[in-house]
């Protein structure tokens, strides 16, 4: 395996500062998929707006 | 680097999250509307049982906060929404991968990592906790099922975690390598699938094929929204790669 045609590796002090995104990618997934107001102080808004989406994604709904 | 995968992860994850919604709206949606038909009938022979749902805060049909149709465009919404969060946190694991484990060429990464993150995250905690349409499932309980779901998850990546990284100490042989790390993959998911409790909560009478159908479009939705990013993900890899053929280094930003 000669070095050209392996794929540049990130150096790892490149890649930290981007796992901040990772908690808030997270969230939108929470809101999404499971929160039924704990978080979004919306009571079960959220719930009922992504209900088929959370059905269908395969997560427990209700 | 980082950026440039991290736009792109967001942006093939909410396109392949609406063609995922796309999928989920044909072959999910009409089964949903049958499953909630039988939930209203049921409440409707059981007025008690109806009055405790207006309680609990839950309801479907034509008194939800939500109206049908709204929940219709809002399942466009949440698949394209998770396509975005989950297409996100994808590229910066690749980027982390790429170049130290998996497949060389960047395509080929995107397309493994893909269809193991679909296999442990997603296929995994379906076999043990499948999707249930509207009328299964007892709300009381949604709050230990949603932890038992999440624990799945987490034992589905902590046993590709396992495998690999055991396949890459024992050999280099890229067949016994496979066969290494399906075997230590087995190890933690059969462990968690003899210890952890069994849900069933399918209430007495429903239409078992109903039940069959809607399981196969929630999997159906899932496997389509991977395939889509896995391919569309590999695909603008490769041809970013192939347009800068000889400064993949140079391309640290």
């Amino acid at each position: 395996m000669s070095d050209i045609s392996a794929p540049s590796t990130i150096p790892l002090p490149r890649l930290r500062p981007w796992l901040l995104a990772v908690p808030v990618l997270l969230l939108i997934a929470y809101l999404v998929l499971m929160d039924n107001g704990a978080v979004s102080q919306t009571g079960t808004f959220l719930h009922e707006l992504m209900h088929d989406g959370r059905h269908l994604l395969g997560v427990p709904c209700h | 680097m980082v950026r440039t995968l991290v736009v792109r992860g967001l942006l093939v994850g909410l396109l392949a999250g609406l063609v995922a919604g796309g999928f989920a709206f044909f072959f999910g949606e009409p089964r949903v509307d049958a499953a909630i038909a039988l939930e209203e009938a049921a409440a409707a022979a059981e007025p008690a049982h109806a009055h405790a749902e207006e309680e609990a805060g839950h309801q479907h049909g034509e008194e939800a906060a939500v109206s049908r149709p709204a929940q219709k465009a809002g399942l466009f919404l949440a698949t394209g929404l998770y396509g975005l969060a989950v297409g996100g946190v994808f590229a910066l694991v690749y980027a982390g991968l790429r170049g130290r484990v998996g497949p060389r060429r960047d395509g080929a990464l995107a397309l493994a990592a893909a269809g193991t993150a679909f296999i442990a995250v997603i296929l995994l905690p379906f076999l043990k906790y499948p999707a249930n349409p509207p009328a299964v499932g007892d709300p009381e309980t949604i709050n230990d099922r949603t932890l038992l779901y999440l624990v799945m998850i987490v034992v589905g990546l902590a046993a590709v975690a396992a495998a690999v990284a055991t396949a890459r100490r024992m050999t280099a042989d890229p067949w016994q390598r496979w066969a290494v790390a399906g075997a230590v993959f087995l190890v933690p998911v059969v462990a968690a699938w003899a210890l952890l409790p069994t849900v069933d909560e399918v209430p007495e009478g429903f239409p078992a094929s109903l039940l069959w159908e809607f399981r196969l479009a929630s999997i159906g939705t899932q496997f389509v929204f991977w395939t889509a990013f896995g391919v569309l993900f590999g695909w603008l890899s490769d041809r970013v790669a192939r347009r800068s053929p000889l400064a993949p280094a140079a391309s640290h930003r």
